[in-house]
């Protein structure tokens, strides 16, 4: 039976975390099939549960790509940061740089069939559940070819046959959405999975008892919790695989990701009222995700420093022609104002009560 | 109906304390032209109605609300001395004013108080008052919203801030049930003397979840009354009139017009919840409009009085319950009615003062009424649909031409 449970990230590292370097490593031989085990960087923390172990297994290829996508994530969130001061994006932006081992690690533990739902931080999300980036530099910008027709934008971002399902802009509003969803897969007894995210501002929300004590993982009380360091994708991979086995069986659990976010709260928050700027560069240092797996992957051998650095550079060309691409897209015409406000076909349609533009047509 | 004209005061040249901080200019002259010593409760900065019997006299109208040249025309005492300040600072002066004035008075939000405020109303006002008087409470619309009808029910008079109006949806059922009904329902035994304010409205591509009028949901609760500032002069003035009132009274104020720059009297006042303002006399139409769409209306009248009309503008300001003696002065006058506002179509404020017109007014219509508002839709991120959303200047000029027919 498939039930929901929560993660939640942590936007803040509550005691600082050390040693991006992974302690213990089992020598392989670097074809990309053959698994390679690697050591979290930090034991899980448990609630109510047994921990799951500090070893994960992989492969060259996963690491390959965990490397790839989070480097095209990153450089994703650094380009609408300068499309936003640019102007051609506008309202509100909330970038997720720094937070990219979540995304990562989760969709490598889980299926499409799984659904994950979001805040208003939803880019990555979006993009590691299969969306493009044309879709999303489109919406950003307000275009036709945007995800939802430009009419989203940045916190409305879904994507129904990714099992992604949304980017929402009021706080702690998609909680109880994801209660819903994973009440239906409970329903449909169909061996899934919801993963409802939300982040240390949407903890103090009416749904959820306000976060007075910074234990999220305990919040749920009887319900068991695990706390994650969200930095590392091979941690985030171990415990959400480990989550999904265990809602299944026993029902919700939650996982505190202990992450953070390299820009402020959204582009009008300089984030550094309240931290200070030694605080960002040291967690870039030391426990940035995307450094973590580049060492890995040297140490393991299965990439060259070189190699890495095309990667990179690939990466900002994708990301480039993205954007050039989605500048091209046109603004939404104005009929499509009006479109998508209800569901077409299935009998009258009007807008408003006094029925002005009412064309019926029974089923 | 609450009393909300102030007892009689008398006008101290003084100012008060912190209109020095945004008094750009010198020192302001006396006030020894002043007629009376009542407190006079203007609509608007010019004309007195109580004491001008002569009613609209045909003075410039202010076509945006910007530092106005030096009135050269009649008895205007204010508009010379006064001094400048934003829209929010001006929200920032009646609060603080209050908070001096009655030690009950008390503010309580989502970064409310180390933060300033995220519109900046409440800046200063925690390190000033103390951060029990000026709550940052966490993001619990519901909760808080509760807790400042629960303190107001013991005496207290709270001020809750929504960071968006949006948000205030999460706390409906606080506003509507226990807000609204507690003192029909308890017998008058508890007054509810709360402020619920933040910015609505739509502003600039924020998305559909956060460019929300909520009036329109607000407008059927019975038990509260709703009020929206347009200028620095009525925020000040809705702000301390609402402050005092007995009853709970919801302040619409709009995101785009924070910043809007104005001189405002250095003396006290206080305005009228209930009254509307005019804005521009006229001959040929009544537009009654509110909030930021009085300066699409003002942007229009520009160009109705070059095609040679004669709108007469006023911004009604008491969403609930209207000001039906001005708009029905108004109505008798011109025989034309055009609404002008950024609600939705469907049970909007338009809609209520549509039927509101027509029951009691119906014999002095030439023409029925026009309503423009905003579309049915939710507020699309993309500039150029947000734009096709809101009513804009030309669809005004537009309508007038086709109801002057």
């Amino acid at each position: 039976m498939a039930l929901s449970r929560s993660g939640s990230k942590l936007l803040k590292p509550i005691s600082p975390f050390f040693s991006s370097a992974p302690s213990i490593l089992s020598r392989s031989i670097s074809s990309s099939n053959d698994s390679i085990t690697v050591e979290t960087s930090i034991p899980f923390t448990a609630h109510n549960c047994e921990p799951p172990s500090r070893s994960v297994t992989t492969s060259a290829a996963e690491l390959q790509s965990f490397f790839r996508d989070m480097a095209l994530m990153r450089r994703m969130e650094i380009a609408a940061d300068s499309l936003y001061k640019a102007k051609l994006i506008r309202g509100f932006c909330h970038l997720y740089d720094g937070q990219e081992a979540v995304a990562v690690g989760m969709e490598a533990a889980i299926t499409r069939k799984d659904c994950i739902i979001t805040a208003y931080r939803d880019h990555c999300t979006f993009l590691s559940r299969g969306g493009t980036l044309i879709e999303v530099f489109a919406e950003l910008m307000g275009r036709r070819d945007g995800m939802s027709n430009g009419k989203g934008g940045s916190m409305h971002f879904y994507r129904k046959q990714g099992g992604f399902y949304g980017g929402h802009g009021i706080v702690g509003a998609q909680v109880p959405l994801g209660c819903g969803l994973a009440f239906a897969q409970k329903y449909s007894k169909d061996e899934n999975v919801t993963f409802a995210m939300y982040g240390d501002d949407g903890m103090g929300t009416a749904e959820w008892r306000a976060a007075k004590s910074p234990a999220y993982y305990k919040r749920g009380d009887y319900v068991p919790g695990l706390k994650v360091d969200g930095m590392d994708a091979f941690a985030v991979k171990q415990a959400c695989k480990f989550a999904k086995e265990h809602a299944l069986k026993n029902g919700p659990i939650i996982l505190e990701m202990d992450t953070y976010r390299y820009h402020g709260h959204s582009m009008s928050d300089p984030g550094s009222t309240y931290r200070t700027r030694d605080e960002i560069s040291g967690v870039r240092q030391e426990r940035d995700p995307i450094e973590r797996i580049r060492k890995l992957l040297l140490a393991h051998e299965i990439s060259t420093e070189a190699e890495l650095k095309d990667i990179e550079k690939e990466v900002r060309k994708e990301v480039d022609n993205a954007i050039a691409k989605a500048k091209e897209s046109e603004m939404p015409h104005p009929s499509e104002l009006f479109t998508n406000v209800y569901v077409k076909g299935l009998g009258v349609e009007a807008y408003g009560a006094d029925r002005k533009e009412l064309r019926a047509t029974l089923p | 109906m609450a009393a909300l004209f102030q007892a009689p005061t008398a006008f101290s040249s003084s100012n008060s304390l912190d209109s020095n901080k945004f008094n750009h200019s010198p020192s302001p002259r006396s006030l020894s032209e002043r007629k009376s010593s009542i407190l006079t409760v203007r609509s608007d900065a010019r004309s007195n109605p109580l004491l001008n019997s002569a009613a609209h006299k045909p003075h410039r109208f202010i076509t945006n609300a910007v530092a106005t040249k030096p009135d050269t025309s009649l008895a205007s005492t204010s508009s010379k001395p006064g001094h400048e300040l934003l829209l929010f600072e001006a929200l920032r002066e009646g609060l603080e004013e209050e908070m001096e004035r009655d030690p009950r008075v008390c503010v309580m939000g989502e970064d409310v108080g180390h933060y300033g405020g995220s519109y900046k109303v409440t800046k200063g006002l925690a390190t000033k008052f103390g951060d029990l008087r000026v709550l940052d409470t966490p993001i619990a619309e519901n909760s808080f919203t509760g807790m400042g009808i629960g303190a107001a029910m013991t005496g207290l008079r709270p001020i809750i801030e929504g960071m968006n109006m949006g948000f205030l949806l999460l706390a409906f059922n606080q506003i509507s049930n226990n807000c609204g009904m507690l003192h029909y329902t308890s017998g008058g035994q508890f007054k509810i003397p709360v402020v619920i304010r933040g910015p609505g409205g739509v502003g600039r591509q924020l998305g559909a979840e956060h460019s929300q009028r909520l009036e329109s949901y607000f407008q059927s609760i019975p038990g509260i009354q709703m009020v929206a500032c347009s200028t620095p002069y009525n925020a000040k003035g809705l702000m301390k009139a609402a402050i005092r009132s007995e009853n709970p009274v919801i302040l619409f104020e709009h995101v785009l017009l924070y910043n809007l720059k104005d001189r405002i009297p250095d003396e006290e006042y206080v305005l009228s919840l209930e009254e509307a303002e005019m804005v521009r006399p006229g001959e040929h139409v009544t537009i009654l409009t509110y909030s930021r769409m009085r300066y699409h209306v003002m942007q229009a009248a520009k160009t109705l009085v070059n095609k040679g009309y004669d709108p007469e503008v006023i911004d009604i300001r008491s969403l609930k319950p209207f000001d039906l003696h001005t708009i029905g002065k108004s109505v008798k006058k011109t025989h034309r009615v055009l609404i002008v506002e950024e609600c939705m179509r469907t049970g909007g404020i338009g809609a209520s003062l549509t039927a509101a017109i027509t029951e009691n007014f119906n014999d002095d219509l030439d023409a029925p009424i026009v309503c423009l508002s905003s579309q049915d839709v939710p507020t699309p991120y993309a500039g150029t649909l947000e734009e096709w959303t809101v009513v804009q200047p030309a669809q005004i000029v537009t309508a007038v031409e086709q109801l002057c027919q």
